[in-house]
C-alpha cells in the first residue's frame, strides 16, 4: 500500500464508515474493506481511477469535489479522508467545512510548500519550485492552492478545528527526528487528523 | 453457422414461450387469469443456477436483445452491443434471459393478442400494467426457468426502473442491480411528453377508443406522431445538430407546408413511419403509463432511501452527460438515496453526446466500465 495510506489506515477504526474524497484507484478503501471491515464510498472524477475502483470492488461515485458534499447528511460518516487533494480543489476552506460537517473526524494529507527545498528553490532561483515530487510548472499544475503546515494550522485555528493528530513525513512518507522537530521546514507531506468545533 | 455471424455474437436465437395459468393480480385491481411471455436466452445456465442475468427492456424494446433470428437478418437484437461472448454481459459466463414484457406487442400477451375468454383481441380491454406487475411476472418466469436468484438484473431507461423495482419487491432474489439512464420517478416534463404522445394516438380517428383491430384500422398517424415526439427526447440537441444540422433535402426552400424540406423532418417522419408499422398503439399507451406511474418512493412518503431500506443488492448506476430525458441528476437522486440507505453503490456519469439513446451505443468508456462491473460478479 502507498506509504501515506499505511499511516492513515492506523487512524481509521475497524467497522467504521468512511468517505474518501478523491479516492484515486481505491487502494485505501479496498484495503480497509478487506482488513478492517470498513464500509463507505470513494468520490473520484478520473475515468481510469474510477475503473480501477470498480475492478477492486470499491464503491465509487463519480462526483466533483468542487461542487461540494451537499448530497451527504451531517455526521453521516465516521471518517472523511482526503489525501493529496486539498491543493487541487477550488475552495479548500469550503471543502474542509463540508468534511467536518459530514464526518465526525477528518484525515487530510497535503504537500508542504514550506519545505526547505521549496524555500531554497524560490530564494535561490527566484522561480516557482519544480521537483520530482511536485513536477509541474506554474501554468499547467493541477495544484492551485499550495500552503505550508503553518498556513494550514492557521486555517484550522480560524475554523475552530481541533487537530487530533499530526505527522510530517518526507516524500517517501518516512517520519524521522528531523521532521518531528522542525516539521514546517523538514516535512514534505502533512498528515492531519482533525475534528470540528461542534464534534460530539 | 459460426461463419455467418460475427464471432462476438450469440448467433442464431429462437424465441420461446412460457404459458402461465396462475391468476395474476395486478396493481390496477384487475386480474389476468392466464398469459404468455415470449423470451430468449443466451448462454448456459450453470448447475447451481447462480449465473443468470435478466435483461429488462425499455419503452419500445422486445425480447430480442441479442443475436439473429435468421441468417437473413440485417440487424441483430437491440442490445447486441452489450450482450455476447466477450461483451459486457458475457454469454460465456452468464445465462441471459430477455423477455417481452406483459402488455407488449412482440409475442407476450398484450392488447394485440387474443383474449381467450372472448376469442377477440384484447384491444382497449387489456388491463393497465405497472412496473411492479412486470417484476412479478418476471419472477414467475425465473421460477419456471429454475432461477432462485439473479446474479444481476440489468436495464436501461424503463428497463433500469424494473431493475430497481426488483431490489424492492424481491430483495433476496437479486444480487446486483444495474440501472442505466434511469430515474426514480418521472418529472412533470417527462409525463408531459408522454401525454402529448398519448393524445396523438387517442385523437387519431383510426384509434376507435383502442378497438381499432375490430374496426379494421390502424392509428398510424397517431402512433407515428407519438414516436416522433418521443424520439426527439431520446436524442440530444448536439447529436441532432451533428446528424442533420439545418441540411435541406431539397435544393431550395419551397415556401409551403406540404414538402419535407429539412433532413431532420425526413428522419423523424421515417422513424415514425417505421414504428407505426411495427408497434401496437395500445401497447404504446400502456408503456407510457407504466412509466408515468412508476414511483416506488410514493409508498414511503416520497422518501427514496426508506424505499431501498430492505434492498440487499449491490447497485451500479450509469448516466450520460447529454441525456435530458433522464438526466444525470436523476440518477444522482437514486445514488444519493442508496448511499443514505447505506447500500453498496457505484455510479458513473459517462461523457457522451448521444443523449438518452447513448445507453444503446457502443461508447468505449461505457462498455469498459460495464464490463468491469459484470466481470467482478461471482457466479
Amino acid at each position: 500500500m502507498r506509504a501515506d495510506l499505511e499511516i492513515i489506515q492506523k487512524w481509521i477504526p475497524a467497522d467504521s464508515r468512511v468517505l474518501d474524497l478523491g479516492c484515486g484507484n481505491g487502494e485505501l478503501l479496498s484495503w480497509l474493506q478487506d482488513n478492517k471491515n470498513v464500509t463507505g464510498y470513494g468520490l473520484e472524477i478520473d475515468p481510469d481511477n474510477i475503473a480501477a475502483c470498480i475492478d477492486k470492488g470499491v464503491n465509487v461515485i463519480e462526483q466533483n469535489l468542487d461542487l461540494g458534499l451537499g448530497n451527504f447528511a451531517d455526521d453521516s460518516f465516521d471518517v472523511v479522508v482526503m489525501t493529496q487533494a486539498l491543493q487541487v480543489v477550488h475552495y479548500p476552506d469550503k471543502i474542509l467545512q463540508e468534511m467536518l460537517r459530514v464526518g465526525r473526524t477528518c484525515i487530510i494529507t497535503f504537500p508542504n510548500f514550506g519545505h526547505w527545498r521549496c524555500r531554497w528553490y524560490l530564494a535561490h532561483k527566484g522561480r516557482m519550485p519544480v521537483s520530482d515530487f511536485l513536477p509541474y510548472t506554474w501554468y499547467n499544475t493541477p495544484n492551485i492552492h499550495f500552503c505550508t503546515f503553518a498556513d494550514f494550522e492557521a486555517l484550522c485555528s480560524d475554523m475552530q478545528m481541533t487537530v487530533l493528530d499530526r505527522l510530517a513525513v518526507d516524500h517517501q512518507h518516512r517520519h524521522n527526528i528531523g521532521n518531528r522537530i522542525w516539521p514546517n521546514l523538514l516535512g514534505e507531506i502533512g498528515i492531519y487528523r482533525v475534528t470540528g468545533a461542534n464534534a460530539r | 453457422m459460426s461463419s455467418v455471424f460475427p464471432t462476438d455474437s450469440v448467433g442464431l436465437v429462437i424465441p420461446e414461450m412460457a404459458y402461465f395459468d396462475q391468476p395474476l393480480h395486478l396493481a390496477c385491481g384487475r386480474t389476468l387469469d392466464e398469459y404468455e411471455l415470449i423470451y430468449e436466452t443466451y448462454g448456459e445456465l450453470n448447475a447451481t443456477a447462480t449465473n443468470a442475468v435478466l435483461i429488462c427492456h425499455a419503452l419500445s424494446g422486445t425480447h430480442h436483445a441479442a443475436g439473429y433470428h435468421s441468417v437473413d437478418d440485417r440487424k441483430p437484437g437491440w442490445w447486441d452491443t452489450c450482450i455476447g461472448p466477450g461483451k459486457p454481459i458475457d454469454t460465456t459466463k452468464f445465462f441471459v434471459v430477455s423477455l417481452n414484457n406483459l402488455g407488449g406487442c412482440h409475442g407476450s400477451t398484450g392488447p394485440n393478442t387474443i383474449n381467450p375468454k372472448t376469442g377477440k383481441v384484447y384491444g382497449a380491454s387489456f388491463p393497465m400494467i405497472t412496473v411492479e406487475d412486470w417484476v412479478h411476472t418476471q419472477a414467475r418466469l425465473a421460477d419456471r426457468l429454475g432461477i432462485e436468484q439473479w446474479a444481476a438484473v440489468v436495464g436501461g431507461s424503463l428497463g433500469g426502473m424494473q431493475a430497481m423495482q426488483w431490489t424492492i419487491s424481491y430483495p433476496d432474489r437479486i444480487r446486483n442491480c444495474v440501472s442505466i439512464a434511469a430515474a426514480p420517478r418521472l418529472s412533470a416534463q417527462n409525463i408531459a411528453f408522454n401525454e402529448v404522445a398519448r393524445q396523438a394516438i387517442i385523437t387519431d380517428p383510426d384509434f376507435h377508443a383502442g378497438n381499432f383491430t375490430d374496426e379494421g384500422t390502424i392509428p398510424k398517424r397517431g402512433l407515428s406522431l407519438a414516436r416522433m415526439v418521443g424520439h426527439i427526447t431520446y436524442l440530444s440537441d448536439d447529436s441532432m445538430g451533428e446528424k442533420f444540422g439545418r441540411e435541406l433535402k431539397t435544393d431550395r426552400l419551397n415556401y409551403d407546408f406540404h414538402n419535407v424540406e429539412f433532413q431532420v423532418e425526413s428522419y423523424l417522419r421515417y422513424q415514425g413511419e417505421q414504428f407505426s408499422n411495427s408497434f401496437d398503439a395500445n401497447t404504446y399507451l400502456l408503456m407510457t403509463k407504466a412509466l408515468d406511474y412508476f414511483d416506488p418512493a410514493a409508498k414511503h412518503d416520497g422518501n427514496l432511501s426508506a424505499t431501498f431500506a430492505q434492498a440487499k443488492a449491490n447497485f451500479y448506476l450509469i448516466s450520460f452527460t447529454t441525456d435530458w430525458r433522464f438526466s444525470p441528476a436523476r440518477s444522482k437522486e437514486i445514488v444519493d438515496a442508496l448511499m443514505d440507505a447505506k447500500k453498496n453503490v457505484s455510479y458513473l456519469d459517462i461523457d457522451a453526446p448521444q443523449g438518452h439513446d447513448a445507453f444503446l451505443i457502443p461508447i468505449p468508456r461505457y462498455l469498459q466500465a460495464f464490463s468491469g462491473y459484470m466481470n467482478r460478479i461471482s457466479v
